[in-house]
Order: structure tokens, then C-alpha cells, then sequence
């Protein structure tokens, strides 16, 4: 969404193999306060924390001589890494859950303001986002009050006689956890797929019909195809967070719906065992880009044999 | 297809449906802070404003209130001003790794923030600092200054550029043109970044919660009080608060991103 904003084309290549000129160095002057702070306190905690998860804790002190034991712990021991891949098995699944939902719930609604709102659309889009700013803590309380067993849901069914008992299956468990982030990530997925939506060139719509298409074949086959790159936009801009998702989990999942970050926050608390976090962490990290990448890859494939 | 104003029946119902869906747990907020009842459940019992009285008599969450202002300000600022940098580099400047450079700054964007404040805590301890408001404003500039990075380069982007060479070309110096042209064309989006900037720090958690030592911020202080069931009904009338300044905050920064967008003569998005 924003980041389109900022991009315009690439430098030629053959700019890197030239010395910087008078414009080159003010630009690199000027942005790197911004670079610097990014390096010292975004890469380079980040690389302290891969270093780490090579190490391990010895009480109070950190023994520094290089180690796999972590990663074996997290991965192959037989006693404790069950639960981590089981954490981490859940944490992906209710992710990419999440992320299926809010992209499908959010299609619909990016197309509407895209193509059928004339007026208002600012408007629109700031209601969309407006939820999105109130406390994110709050939200997630609430959604535990909508869901719980003496809930607004249950209330309501109850009393429009649908049920007898209570609902039991909507709090404590990943279905709780999955409702409650798709409600959370909701503007994230619609504001990219509207962007690509309204992109697209309104004259291809026209054609299509011009040819002879009925309103699902053109959006199957002129609309959808445009506008994937909103959709895997979006996709990644939901599940790449949401899989490091504390809050929900912790508020809303019980015990079956715990998730990775869960177990990283108690490794770097109560288990004071911070070399521990750091190899669930860069694990979590790890597989989380290797998904990402192969979903793109996939696209592209996907979307070039389709061309 | 633009023939149909408003579109298909079903589509604008489902919108209108998204939309209690994404609003029900803001609606319930303001029922239960004014619901005169210990518990957050359903039938309401009556009309009460003792929760928000309350609020008044509470003096640990005054001291949150009061550090997060102060860190919402100092993030707000410190992003903005990282902000101001890098998108005017980014808007005026071709350099070599713009993009990479650039990206690598909007990382925090789709980072987990559990990740970044793991990462954070980790080098802090390392370093032997202690953990303070200082410590939690570090953490929110990282994750404050892509939004303001989005909301400022729209608005280099979209200035029109003559008006700094006109002035240039009637010898005003780069500084003074910068500071008596340029940035009073920019200076809505500068406030938008502010304000913006203010909400996320005002409202983050997880990274405060990693963070802050023994001044918690005001959502570290809310987190600490929902496991209380005797303390949800204040919790809700503080929400509701927040609620109440979020949206003005956010209403402002809006005015200000459209004010931007006229006199820059553009129409972009909300970021």
C-alpha cells in the first residue's frame, strides 16, 4: 500500500559500477541518519540474535563457544522438541487460516470501494481503517467477551432461542485465534488489493465485455488475474506478521491455541533461557521467509504460464 | 459497469456487513465502560458512570498515562524527523541501493514485533543497559518511521518542484530554500507523520512490554489489569478514552494528509 508510494523505477544496473556524482551523494547523505539507526538497531540486534541461538545460557552468563544444542532442541530432542514443532506446526496453520480468510473477506470489500463507490471512497477507506487504530489489546479483550461462554454471541443465540447451552467451541482454541486476527488484519489485506484493483485500466473491463464476456468470466479472467498482485501483497503483509502473533494467543487461544511467540517470550522470561529464544526465533524466521518465497516464486510461475 | 451506481444488492450488503464486523468490538466498548455491573457479560444492568469516576481515583494508571505520553511524543518526533530524511532522499535523490536501502527501513513493517523486540532486548542486555522509557522509545521509532516514511514521501513526491527551483533561481541558498519553501509545502504531511507516529506508539504493546523496565507504558499497565476481572469495568472506560482520542488524533492527521494533498495538488490514499 504505502510502499508503492515510495518506489519509482529502478536505477540502471550500470549505475552501481559508477562513482557516485554530486545528486548520488545527497541522497546517500541525506537518508542515512534514517539507514544508520535501521542498521544499528534493527540489523544488528538481528544478527545478535542469530549469534545467540549459537550459544547457550550457563546460569546468570552466556557461554559463547559455538553450539548446535539449541537447534537440536528445537528440532530433534526427543523430550522437548515435540512441543516446539507442534507450536510451530500451529502457529503456521492458524496463519495460513487466517491469512485465507482475510484475503477472501477482504477481496470482496476492496472491490466494492474500488469499482462500485464514486463519491466516497476516502471515506470508505478511513472507516476500513479506523478500527485498525483503536487498542489493539482492547480489541482482542473484546473479541474474548463476543466468543466467551457467558458472551455477547451466545447471549444473543440463546436468546433468539437457536441454542439451549452455551457454545463452548468459540473461545480458548485456534478457532478464537483465527476470528480475532482476521478481524485485527482486516485494512492490511484490503488496502493493498484495492490498490491494485483500482489500477487497472478501466478500457481492458470494456474490451472484455466488447468480446463477448459475461461479468464472471470477465472477472475470472481479466479483474482477478490484475489484481494478484494486491492479493499476494496482502497474503504476505497478513501471515508473515501474524505467525509472531503474542497477544491473541495468549488472550483468546487457551491452551490449544498457544503459538510460537508464546514460547519464545517464556524462554526470553521465566526459562531465562534467551539462547533457547533466539533459535526459535531465527527457526520461526526462517521458515516463515522460505514460505514466503516459495509462495512467490510459485506466482510467478503460475502467473507466467497463465500469460 | 459503472452504469450501476452502487452496485449489486449483494456486494454492497456484504460490505455493509464487513463493516459491523470489523466495527462490533469498538460498539461493545462504550456499552460496557457505561454498564453498571463487575462483570463484562451479557443482560446489562443499567446506566453508570462510576467507571469513569474511577478512573480519576487511579493513580498507577496516571503514571502509565503520563509515560506513554512521553514516549509517543519522543517516537513520534524522532521517527518523524528519520522520516523527514530518508523520504526526502528517497523523492528527490537517485543513489545508488535506493531501493534496498529503502526497503531494508520499511522492514519493520511486515517484521513480526515480537522479533523486533526479542532482537532489541538481546542487544540491550548485551550492552548492559537498563531497561526504561528510553529503551521502549528506541524500539518505537524502529516500527514508527515506515509509516512516516509512507506518509511523507507522498507528500515530497506529489510537491511541485518548480517552486524550489524558482526560489533557487531568485538565489535563495539549498538550506534556505529547503527550510522557507519546501518544507512549508510538506509541513501537513509532516504533522500527519506526527500525529500518526503518536497513535502507534500511543497504542503498541508488545514491544513496551519487552522493553520497559519498572515505568510501565499505559498498554503494558492495561495488559496487567485484564487479568483482574474486578478491574475490566475501568479497563473498558479507559478503552473507551483512548478510543475517543485515537479518533480525534486520526481525524487531525486525516484534515492534515488532505490538506497536503491539495496544496501538493494530489489524491493519494490514506498511506
Amino acid at each position: 500500500m504505502s510502499l508503492a508510494a515510495a518506489e519509482a523505477p529502478p536505477a540502471p544496473r550500470r549505475r552501481w559500477l559508477r562513482l557516485p556524482g554530486r545528486e548520488a551523494r545527497r541522497g546517500l547523505a541525506l537518508v542515512s541518519p534514517t539507514f544508520l539507526y535501521a542498521l544499528m538497531l534493527l540489523a544488528a540486534p538481528l544478527t545478535l540474535v542469530v549469534l545467540i541461538s549459537f550459544w547457550t545460557q550457563d546460569y546468570l552468563t552466556l557461554d559463547r563457544t559455538f553450539t548446535l544444542a539449541n537447534y537440536r532442541t528445537v528440532w530433534l530432542d526427543p523430550q522437548e522438541s515435540p512441543l516446539y514443532r507442534l507450536l510451530m506446526g500451529r502457529s503456521l496453520a492458524i496463519s495460513g487460516l487466517v491469512t485465507v480468510a482475510t484475503v477472501l473477506l477482504a477481496y470482496p470489500i476492496a472491490y466494492f470501494v474500488a469499482f462500485h463507490v464514486e463519491r466516497n471512497k476516502a471515506l470508505w477507506l478511513f472507516l476500513i481503517t479506523i478500527p485498525f487504530w483503536t487498542s489493539y489489546l482492547l480489541r482482542v479483550f473484546l473479541w474474548k467477551v463476543i466468543l466467551g461462554y457467558n458472551g455477547v454471541l451466545n447471549s444473543a443465540l440463546m436468546g433468539m432461542g437457536f441454542i439451549d447451552q452455551p457454545l463452548t467451541f468459540l473461545l480458548y482454541n485456534a478457532n478464537a485465534v483465527v476470528i480475532t486476527l482476521a478481524h485485527a488484519w482486516a485494512p492490511f489485506a484490503i488496502l493493498p488489493i484495492y490498490v491494485a484493483l483500482s489500477k487497472i485500466d478501466r478500457s481492458l473491463l470494456e474490451a472484455a465485455e466488447d468480446l463477448g464476456d459475461g461479468p464472471l468470466r470477465r472477472f475470472w479472467r481479466v479483474t482477478l488475474p490484475l489484481s494478484m498482485p494486491g492479493v499476494i501483497a496482502a497474503a504476505l503483509i497478513v501471515f508473515i506478521p501474524t505467525v509472531g502473533d503474542y497477544v491473541t494467543p495468549r488472550l483468546v487461544g487457551g491452551t490449544d491455541g498457544l503459538m510460537i511467540a508464546n514460547m519464545i517470550q517464556v524462554q526470553f522470561g521465566k526459562a531465562n533461557n534467551a539462547p533457547l529464544g533466539a533459535a526459535l526465533s531465527v527457526s520461526a524466521m526462517l521458515i516463515v521467509a522460505a514460505i514466503s518465497l516459495l509462495f512467490l516464486w510459485l506466482n510467478r510461475r503460475f502467473s507466467r504460464g497463465g500469460a | 459497469m459503472s452504469g450501476r451506481r452502487g452496485g449489486p444488492g449483494w456486494l454492497r450488503g456484504y460490505a455493509i456487513g464487513y463493516l459491523v464486523f470489523l466495527y462490533a468490538p469498538v460498539f461493545l466498548l462504550p456499552i460496557f465502560a457505561f454498564n453498571d455491573s463487575a462483570i463484562i457479560a451479557f443482560p446489562l444492568r443499567g446506566f453508570t458512570t462510576a467507571n469513569f469516576e474511577q478512573l480519576w481515583a487511579t493513580e498507577a494508571m496516571h503514571g502509565a498515562l503520563a509515560n506513554s505520553l512521553k514516549v509517543a511524543v519522543a517516537a513520534s518526533v524522532i521517527s518523524t524527523l528519520l522520516g523527514i530524511c530518508a523520504a526526502r532522499a528517497s523523492a528527490r535523490y537517485e543513489f545508488p541501493g535506493r531501493r534496498p536501502i529503502i526497503g531494508f527501513i520499511m522492514l519493520p513493517l511486515v517484521l513480526p514485533e515480537i522479533i523486533v523486540a526479542v532482537a532489541l532486548l538481546v542487544v540491550l542486555v548485551q550492552l548492559g543497559f537498563s531497561l526504561s522509557l528510553w529503551t521502549v522509545v528506541l524500539g518505537h521509532v524502529l516500527i514508527c518511521t515506515p509509516f512516516s516514511i509512507a506518509v511523507l514521501s507522498s507528500a515530497f513526491l506529489n510537491m511541485d518542484r518548480s517552486l524550489e527551483e524558482a526560489s533557487q533561481d531568485l538565489g535563495e541558498g539549498r538550506v534556505m530554500t529547503f527550510l522557507r519553501v519546501t518544507l512549508p509545502l510538506v509541513a501537513p504531511g509532516i504533522v500527519a507523520s506526527l500525529l500518526i507516529g503518536f497513535t502507534i506508539s500511543l497504542d503498541e504493546f508488545i514491544i513496551a512490554f519487552f522493553l520497559t523496565g519498572t515505568e510501565p507504558t499505559l498498554p503494558v499497565y492495561i495488559w496487567s489489569q485484564l487479568r483482574f476481572t474486578a478491574k475490566l469495568p475501568g479497563v473498558m472506560a479507559l478503552g473507551c478514552m483512548l478510543l475517543l482520542l485515537s479518533l480525534a488524533l486520526l481525524g487531525a492527521a486525516e484534515y492534515f494528509r488532505r490538506r497536503s494533498a491539495r496544496q501538493t495538488g494530489s489524491t493519494g490514499g490514506y498511506l
